[in-house]
């Protein structure tokens, strides 16, 4: 077994000593895969994180050399002022690009990679001033605190150091309270909003610093080089990029590291020996490597650092666990309580429409303060529907709803997360590959407000803390707290669901929402989650319930509403409803 | 710009519209049924074009190569595969298919390159020599993932088509050809000079239009690759077996794009990496009808193809940029129509 950290720590030191030992030509690929491994970071991010593939982060680095090229030359800038300049326009075009396309579903979002990507390089080529496609010589190398980085040797350290940091921010990113909100782009954005996440806006930020990433990259690359045309950065570059994080493994950040290792120096290999080999010149490397990627996808879809984790038994030490909590101070109360018997939320005269299908019809009812509402119905009654348009995932077509005094029919989900309404779902929505303390953590986004910038140096651990231990303490309030360190999808599924709940109670809701909560429980499970249900109603919370276990929500409710074909069919106490005609026939059919 | 010039692009952008139709239909076709969105479709145009070349030239088509490395994994792979389930019977079947017919076409080809075949004989050889391909890339490269994402396949389907293009170079050379007309005749139209290769043109995409439409319409096997696209587990359910419906529909896609490299032969130049570029165009049609709709596919070609011609009268440099930055306000017009759900993508 190796703690990762100690490999961490081999790898440093191999970069250290490498200028000293190795030949030029052996750092030249050092120095490449360094520089390609930092675009390569902001695609892990991006694309095996994020879920947003991107063909197109070589056009970023190309904007990033392209301005310190420029600027350096006509207009003799210094290297760091031109950097500056160059991660401004690279923010500025990822900006504009971003919003414009990463609205964009499923595989429209990679096209529109291709075509972006294609038209800055056409555009970069032909630009008169950019030197077209002869491109821009004469670069000045940078100079660092009066030691100038222009041998090969000297870069490898300037180039590295800037990985390291890359990676030790972004490793510190994806550990922290907006990381979380980060993996759950991947399969869990409509969860994420119910927890407060405005998921277009997270999209755009780790869009934007893909994008720095790579034009920091290219700003190195056009100083090492000394010259600058548009060929690094056309398609064929932006689709290797993307080669190297799938096959170093794309959710993983070692993953950009060892991709961009093994395809720089494969490449340049091939590219020697192979003619050699062959006989005669033709670009062979590219169809080798082409074809030993179609052949590791086929065999480790994942990448090659999970398999590398299993071989060596590497073990990654998660800085997320109750040994890492340092203060008492519990998370500040989201909400206030609400006095038992007021109101809390109010449907009036809702409906929703899906073309020509009416799936709720003019239903109003309330949910108030300190009660359990109980929603049921048959298959098909509108009942989740209803949920989603409460919830704000789906808004309603006509009617208003109105929660803690104000108008929500028309906010977006994370909106009205914000408001103190909180869910879990009918199917599911964890991160699998997490631990179960790491989703309930998530819940907890909208008790605090550590950013990008202070979840990247690591500032916001007392926050971390906090959160770490309110998490805790909801797991034990479900009674969960001893599966707190498995992955979620270890567990059973009656498990996930109670899971789900201490997720939304994470959030310090007012009102909760709960589809199906007992499906899948035991007879035992499901006591202890109505116990659970009454103590919270005793604090005075809210909640709405959909249930198609009778005998759980006979006892359990205070009050229940019938659907059946989109409309609500009766409104009552618990006897009211077991009694009542149009139930009864919705139900089990009339008699004759 | 006077009417005689417009009318000239017009002519100019609807014929290479509608090669641009073919490769988008073959796009639409094969991500329909396989969800693999095919990067390589160009190269088959590449592929077609310079084989013709080749055989007009009196030379061995370097793509019978490629077809023999081909045909010897799929068999290999095959082999293995069947002999793993323990269905041996059914081996001498898919070794002819995966070995047999591919080396007999190879080894036809290599004795008839040398004489000299008439136009349409070339023509047809051609044809089968590169549809050939279809199947045989989906079985060496996509059926043993035919599960994965959307994304994986995206990315085996990108490495394909580097795979395909630098065998290209080796294959074919570096240098360009240009195949002789199918026919050397002129008619004035008032101002416009139509050319009867631009007729041939506009028959053919018509004709495999036609043709594609009644095999998806009045044939068993066509409806059965509509069913798999539009449900590929109820289909399965049906009996309809998903991997040979994703033979076919590779093999119709490389028939498609072998046709439009036939046509689109004779009024361009065509390198061994011209066909990315082609087929890239081929891809903003497809996306236009949002990688689903055949007609809407074939509108968004004659766009691109108009786009294109007349976009290179008024700035030449500029063309691919502007063909290309077409393709984001169509994408973000066709991602807000499309109600897409989570579940979709995984």
């Amino acid at each position: 077994m190796i703690r990762s950290n100690y490999l961490y720590v081999f790898f440093a030191a191999f970069i250290a000593i490498a200028p000293v030992f190795f030949p030029e030509s052996v750092i030249t690929i050092v120095n490449y895969a360094g520089l390609f491994g930092l675009v390569s970071i902001g695609l892990i991010l991006l694309t095996g994180i994020g879920g947003m593939t991107s063909f197109g982060q070589a056009a970023f680095v190309g904007v990033g050399a392209y301005t310190s090229a420029y600027l350096c030359t006509v207009s003799q800038w210094s290297p760091w002022i031109a950097l500056l300049v160059g991660v401004a326009i690279a923010v500025l075009i990822a900006l504009i690009l971003g919003s414009l396309t990463l609205k964009l579903a499923g595989h429209y979002l990679p096209l529109s990679t291709i075509a972006w990507g294609l038209s800055l390089y056409y555009l970069a080529g032909n630009l008169q001033f950019l030197g077209g496609h002869s491109g821009i010589s004469a670069v000045p190398s940078i100079s660092f605190f009066g030691i100038a980085i222009d041998s090969g040797r000297s870069f490898t350290y300037f180039v590295w150091v800037s990985v390291g940091i890359a990676l030790w921010l972004s490793s510190n990113l994806l550990n922290s309270r907006e990381g979380r909100a980060i993996r759950c782009l991947k399969g869990g954005r409509t969860m994420a909003a119910a927890m407060g996440v405005n998921v277009p806006l997270v999209k755009l930020k780790v869009f934007v610093l893909a994008s720095v990433l790579a034009a920091v990259s290219g700003w190195m690359y056009v100083h090492f080089q000394r010259f600058v045309n548009p060929t690094p950065f056309g398609l064929n570059y932006g689709i290797e990029y993307l080669f190297m994080t799938v096959l170093g493994g794309a959710g993983f950040l070692p993953g950009a590291i060892l991709g961009s290792g093994i395809i720089t120096a494969l490449r340049e290999w091939l590219v020697e020996y192979l003619p050699a080999l062959v006989g005669q010149n033709g670009n062979y490397e590219t169809v080798v490597l082409a074809v030993l990627i179609i052949f590791i996808l086929h065999r480790a879809p994942d990448g090659l650092w999970p398999l590398l984790v299993k071989l060596l038994k590497i073990q990654e030490t998660s800085k997320f666990s109750e040994a890492n909590v340092s203060t008492d101070v519990l998370l500040e109360r989201k909400n206030a309580n609400h006095s038992s018997g007021e109101s809390l939320l109010v449907l009036e005269h809702v409906s929703k429409r899906f073309g020509g299908l009416l799936a709720v019809n003019d239903v109003s009812f309330k949910v108030k303060a300190g009660e359990i509402l109980g929603l049921i119905g048959p298959n098909g009654a509108g009942k989740s529907t209803t949920f989603n348009l409460l919830s704000g995932v789906n808004p309603a077509s006509t009617g208003k709803v109105t929660f803690l005094g104000q108008d929500i029919t028309n906010l977006q989900s994370y909106q009205v997360a914000k408001l103190g309404m909180s869910r879990t779902f009918q199917h599911v929505q964890l991160l699998p590959n997490l631990t179960v303390l790491e989703n309930v953590a998530i819940g907890a986004y909208l008790r605090c407000d550590a950013g990008y910038l202070k979840s990247m140096l690591h500032l916001e651990r007392d926050e971390e803390s906090r959160i770490i231990s309110e998490s805790i303490r909801m797991l034990k309030r479900v009674g969960l707290d001893k599966q707190a360190y498995t992955l979620a999808g270890n567990l059973s599924l009656g498990d996930q669901r109670i899971l789900e709940i201490a997720r939304a109670l994470c959030s310090d809701p007012v009102l909760l929402l709960l589809d199906e909560p007992a499906a899948g429980l035991r007879l035992k499970e499901k006591e202890e989650l109505a116990k659970l249900l009454q103590q919270l109603r005793k604090e005075g919370m809210g909640v709405l319930l959909v249930e198609h276990d009778m005998d759980f929500v006979m006892g359990l409710v205070d009050r229940i509403v019938v659907m059946e074909f989109g409309e609500k069919i009766a409104e009552g106490l618990p006897e009211e409803i077991q009694n009542n005609p149009v139930v009864l026939e919705a139900y089990l059919g009339s008699v004759d | 710009m006077d009417l005689t010039i417009a009318a000239l692009l017009t002519q100019d952008g609807v014929i290479t519209g509608a090669v641009y139709a073919l490769l988008a239909m073959g796009i639409v076709l094969v991500f329909s049924v396989t969800r693999v969105i095919f990067v390589p479709q160009g190269d088959y145009v590449a592929y077609a074009a310079l084989t013709m070349a080749a055989l007009q030239a009196g030379k061995t088509p370097g793509v019978i190569w490629l077809l023999l490395i081909l045909s010897g994994m799929a068999s290999l792979m095959e082999l293995s595969s069947l002999i793993r389930t323990k269905s041996t019977s059914k081996i001498p079947k898919a070794m002819g298919l995966y070995l047999g017919i591919p080396v007999l076409l190879a080894g036809a080809t290599y004795a008839l390159a040398s004489t000299a075949l008439p136009l349409f004989f070339q023509a047809v050889l051609t044809l089968t020599l590169v549809s050939c391909m279809g199947p045989l890339l989906y079985r060496v490269a996509y059926r043993p993932v035919a599960s994965a994402s959307v994304l994986v396949l995206l990315i085996i389907s990108v490495a394909v088509h580097l795979a395909i293009t630098g065998l290209g170079l080796i294959l074919f050379g570096a240098e360009g050809s240009r195949t002789t007309p199918y026919s050397d005749a002129r008619f004035s139209l008032g101002p416009l000079q139509i050319t009867g290769q631009s007729i041939c043109v506009l028959l053919a995409t018509g004709l495999a239009i036609v043709a594609l439409y009644f095999f998806f319409t009045h044939s068993i096997r066509g409806k059965a690759l509509q069913a798999t696209a539009v449900n590929r587990v109820g289909s399965q359910l049906m009996g309809i077996r998903s991997n040979e419906a994703g033979s076919l529909a590779f093999l119709l896609s490389a028939m498609i794009g072998a046709l439009s490299g036939l046509l689109i032969a004779p009024i361009t130049t065509i390198f061994y990496d011209t066909g990315f570029l082609i087929g890239l165009k081929g891809f903003v049609a497809a996306i236009v009808g949002g990688l689903f709709s055949y007609p809407l596919a074939a509108a968004g070609a004659l766009l691109v193809g108009l786009m294109e011609s007349f976009s290179s009268f008024w700035a030449s440099a500029f063309k691919e940029v502007f063909v290309f930055t077409l393709i984001l306000p169509v994408l973000l017009w066709r991602s807000l129509r499309t109600h897409h759900s989570e579940e979709d993508e995984e």
